[in-house]
């Protein structure tokens, strides 16, 4: 047995500041040994790793970034009740590592000194000491180790610096008694702080721990109140109020108190011990900033930044997606040849490979957004940008940080949600992701480009300079935004109604970026969406496949066909292999088998819900055909365009960039009548109505999924799915009803 | 009224430096500026704003830090000489 079995593991917390380098610190020190889940009940992403140090094994709990340990929301209570060992999701901590920025201790520390409170034995990480000294910072590093009474090592986890020493560290004070550090508070808190104690721990009760109760005392939010002091215990809030006031009269106003005590007390620590120039020089930092904030400047780097994020989302990865799929198209192609025609190569073929092939088709838009992401907030630019975007976004009752995960939803919703995670806020992160799938992606294009090509006529105006067809794509583009807008405020207003969150947000130093990090964000991601989200997809998409195959009576549907397809296969037999006439033969061979494929899709579970819910589309102006293609489309919107050919005889591989396929389908489509009359299913007002359904219906499995990841729970993604489709429902109806009225 | 030099820190002009005097109110925003490190006493600089003329860019405790208008308008702050 080795010596890492013998004993457990120690668990340790790492807690620091945001923009202070804790998750390269956590993905250096535990490698590719991570789990991620999450804390049921909040968004908070629950993160562990583990490492080994001189044989003795660890394991890292990765605590969210934060600026103080006075939680205001449940998500902020997570970390609390971590380190004070309430959650039993959580391992007991056995030591704190707290990470600290070298260039900005005062700050730094302030957070650090609420941690000592806890009486946990805690290493603290000194990082980013190379931007310090870049700024002319110098540290007594023993010194500043001494006072606060715990090992202090320099590292710079980018760099992989002092990583070793701070294992050893870890190793050395982890589970070691520690003494309680005396709070700095002055006496009359302290006095007031007994009081509660005393009264907030009856015998025979749950405690409530020292730390709790003084956090109890001194958020005057309201939101520990009404966490701890619920079924019976209301009364003592009357207790903590009668105390906040007698602190006030005796000069310690709450909540002040506690921010001018803790930063007293770093003044104290660090008095001595931190040198750094009496006239601060602008560093290259400042020089970068006074131009990305400024008026102007400013403004068109920003522009230019999300042009560039945009397209290259947008175009760039349309050169991987397209390698997607003709790497798709070949399995499939392999798979069709090795396995004779039948239920089980269908099923491979059409469910579970068009399945895989639906979720991986999204991973370049996600590595791409990602990629720019991680640049941009690992540079400190993303903090710049949301700065610049707030006031626009205010108006929508957001704030500038939900401006690139709506931007990017342009793109693909599924990384536009995955992107909100740089929200804090609950209720502006619900709203922002529940917004996102209206603003039109990629998938849209297809359908959008098919029916304006095919039913909007190509006239121009203004000399040439607006045509009709793009007129009808930029109005496409615009439902989803003004929907957005609307939901947003009505969201922010009713479901998600509450104060103002701060905004207060630091801007971070700039530096470049580190390779190591963004790499491993993009991989991160990328990984977490396949994992995540693809059995679901992948389960989703075989079973639209049963019911567009099922119940596959081939008796029944081929009976009608076979005098034909005997009367063809003779003709072929007959004509030698160079007759000009076997290429027409042949012709009419694939025309008929997509015949037979219509009328299987016809005979369908697919088809007979589709005939069973005609009524309910009539009135947007579609026939059965246009239903069921709308349901099977639930998977992955851009799947409508197949279903309607095979629905419509075409074959399904209608490909809308080949101006051949897209032709025929446009021509089947015009010709296209309501069965049994000669009256036309299409024209312009049909058209809208499909391109609004489409706009704004949440036709989309991957992001459902990726809304559930993200929000911990069923509710969310089925409040979009419901809310979307109504909202597209009613949509498609005023488009069809009102086009109609007008072509008259 | 107010003595000389006396504002609201969302009134101080670019480049103004101000010693917080101190904060109003006690909801999640206030916390929030105090453990951000607005505490009576302390020396703000008031760095810039942004193009649209809010939020706003200030230097405390050597970082920089972006409030909105609102919520700098609860800052009481008095005017450096």
């Amino acid at each position: 047995m080795s010596a890492a079995t013998d004993r457990p593991p120690l668990a340790i917390a790492l807690i620091g500041n945001p923009n202070t380098g804790k998750s390269t610190l956590f993905s250096v020190l535990a490698g590719v040994r991570q789990r991620i889940g999450n804390y049921p009940g909040v968004t908070v992403e629950k993160k562990i790793g583990q490492m080994t140090c001189q044989g003795r094994s660890f394991l890292l709990v990765d605590l969210p970034g934060t600026y103080s340990l006075a939680p205001r929301s449940p998500d902020e209570m997570v970390a609390v009740d971590v380190l004070l060992g309430r959650r039993d999701d959580a391992p007991r901590i056995d030591g704190v590592l707290s990470i600290i920025d070298a260039s900005n201790l005062e700050r730094n520390l302030y957070l650090v000194s609420q941690v000592l409170e806890l009486g946990l034995p805690t290493v603290v990480a000194l990082n980013m000491t190379d931007v310090a000294r870049q700024r002319g910072i110098e540290i007594d590093v023993a010194q500043l180790s001494q006072r606060l009474g715990t090992p202090v090592i320099e590292t710079q986890a980018n760099k992989r610096r002092g990583i070793d020493e701070l294992a050893a560290a870890l190793l050395r004070v982890a589970g070691q008694q520690h003494r309680p550090v005396e709070a700095p508070f002055p006496a009359p808190f302290k006095e007031e702080l007994g009081r509660l104690e005393v009264l907030l721990n009856p015998p025979g009760e749950a405690t409530i721990p020292r730390p709790l109760v003084e956090r109890l005392l001194l958020d005057t939010s309201g939101y520990l109140e009404n966490h701890l002091l619920a079924n019976g215990r209301a009364a003592l809030g009357t207790e903590l109020r009668a105390s906040r006031e007698r602190l006030t009269q005796a000069g310690c106003p709450v909540p002040a108190v506690e921010a001018m005590t803790r930063y007293g007390w770093v003044a104290q620590i660090l008095e001595g011990v931190v040198a750094r120039p009496a006239v601060r020089p602008p560093s290259s930092s400042d020089r970068i900033d006074r131009l990305l904030t400024h008026r102007l400047w400013g403004t068109l780097f920003f522009l230019a930044m999300m042009v560039l994020v945009f397209q290259s989302v947008f175009r760039v990865a349309d050169y991987p997606m397209g390698w997607i799929e003709s790497g798709i198209g070949w399995i499939s192609t392999g798979v069709e040849q090795l396995l004779p025609a039948g239920a089980l190569q269908s099923l491979l073929v059409k469910g579970l490979i068009g399945g895989v092939g639906g979720v991986v088709i999204f991973l370049p838009q996600i590595v791409i957004l990602f990629f720019f992401i991680a640049v941009l907030e690992d540079c400190g630019y993303m903090a710049r940008a949301a700065y610049l975007m707030d006031k626009l976004m205010s108006r929508v009752g957001l704030s500038g940080k939900s401006f690139i995960p709506l931007l990017s939803s342009f793109a693909c919703a599924i990384p536009g949600v995955m992107a909100t995670r740089v929200i804090e806020n609950r209720r502006d992160r619900l709203t922002t992701m529940l917004v996102a799938p209206l603003m039109s992606c990629s998938a849209r294009l297809p359908v959008y480009t098919l029916l304006i090509a095919a039913f909007i006529p190509d006239r121009s105006y203004a000399g040439g300079l607006i045509g009709l067809q793009g007129l009808t794509m930029t109005a496409m583009y615009l439902i989803g935004i003004v929907t957005a807008v609307i939901v947003a405020l009505v969201l922010k207003r009713t479901l998600l109604r509450g104060p103002t969150p701060p905004f207060v947000m630091e801007l971070p130093t700039y530096k470049w970026p580190s390779p190591g990090t963004v790499a491993y964000r993009m991989v991160e991601r990328g990984w977490s969406f396949v994992r995540r989200a693809g059995t679901l997809v992948v389960a989703v998409s075989i079973l639209v496949w049963a019911a567009l195959y099922y119940p596959h009576d081939a008796d029944v549907v081929e009976a009608p066909f076979a005098a034909r397809k005997r009367q063809i296969e003779h003709q072929l037999a007959e004509l030698p292999p160079d007759d000009p006439q076997r290429e027409d033969v042949e012709r009419e061979q694939a025309e008929l088998a997509h015949e037979i494929d219509g009328a299987y899709g016809r005979q369908s579970f697919l088809g007979r819900i589709g005939h069973t819910i005609e009524p309910a589309v009539r009135p947007l102006g579609w026939d059965w055909r246009i239903g069921s293609a709308a349901i099977a489309s639930f998977p992955a919107r851009e799947v409508i365009v197949a279903t309607l050919g095979i629905l419509y005889n075409l074959g399904e591989d209608i490909d809308v960039g080949e101006s051949d396929d897209r032709n025929r389908l446009q021509a089947v489509l015009e010709q296209a009548t309501w069965e049994g009359t000669d009256r036309p299913v299409f024209n312009v007002p049909v058209a809208l109505s499909i391109m609004v359904f489409f706009a704004l219906c949440a036709q989309c499995a991957s992001t459902l999924v990726v809304i559930k990841r993200e929000t911990n729970s069923w509710t969310w993604p089925a409040f979009t799915f419901v809310y979307m489709t109504v909202l597209a429902y009613v949509g498609a109806l005023a488009t069809y009803q009102i086009g109609m009225l007008l072509a008259g | 009224m107010t003595r000389p030099g006396i504002c609201a820190l969302a009134d101080l002009s670019v480049g103004n430096r101000a010693l917080v005097i101190r904060i109003s109110g006690s909801d999640d925003v206030t916390m929030r500026l105090l453990e951000m490190g607005l505490t009576p006493g302390v020396e703000v600089l008031m760095a810039g704003k942004a193009p649209l003329g809010d939020p706003l860019e200030l230097v405390v405790r050597g970082y920089r830090l972006s409030i909105r208008k609102s919520e700098a308008a609860r800052v009481e702050t008095e005017l450096c000489a």
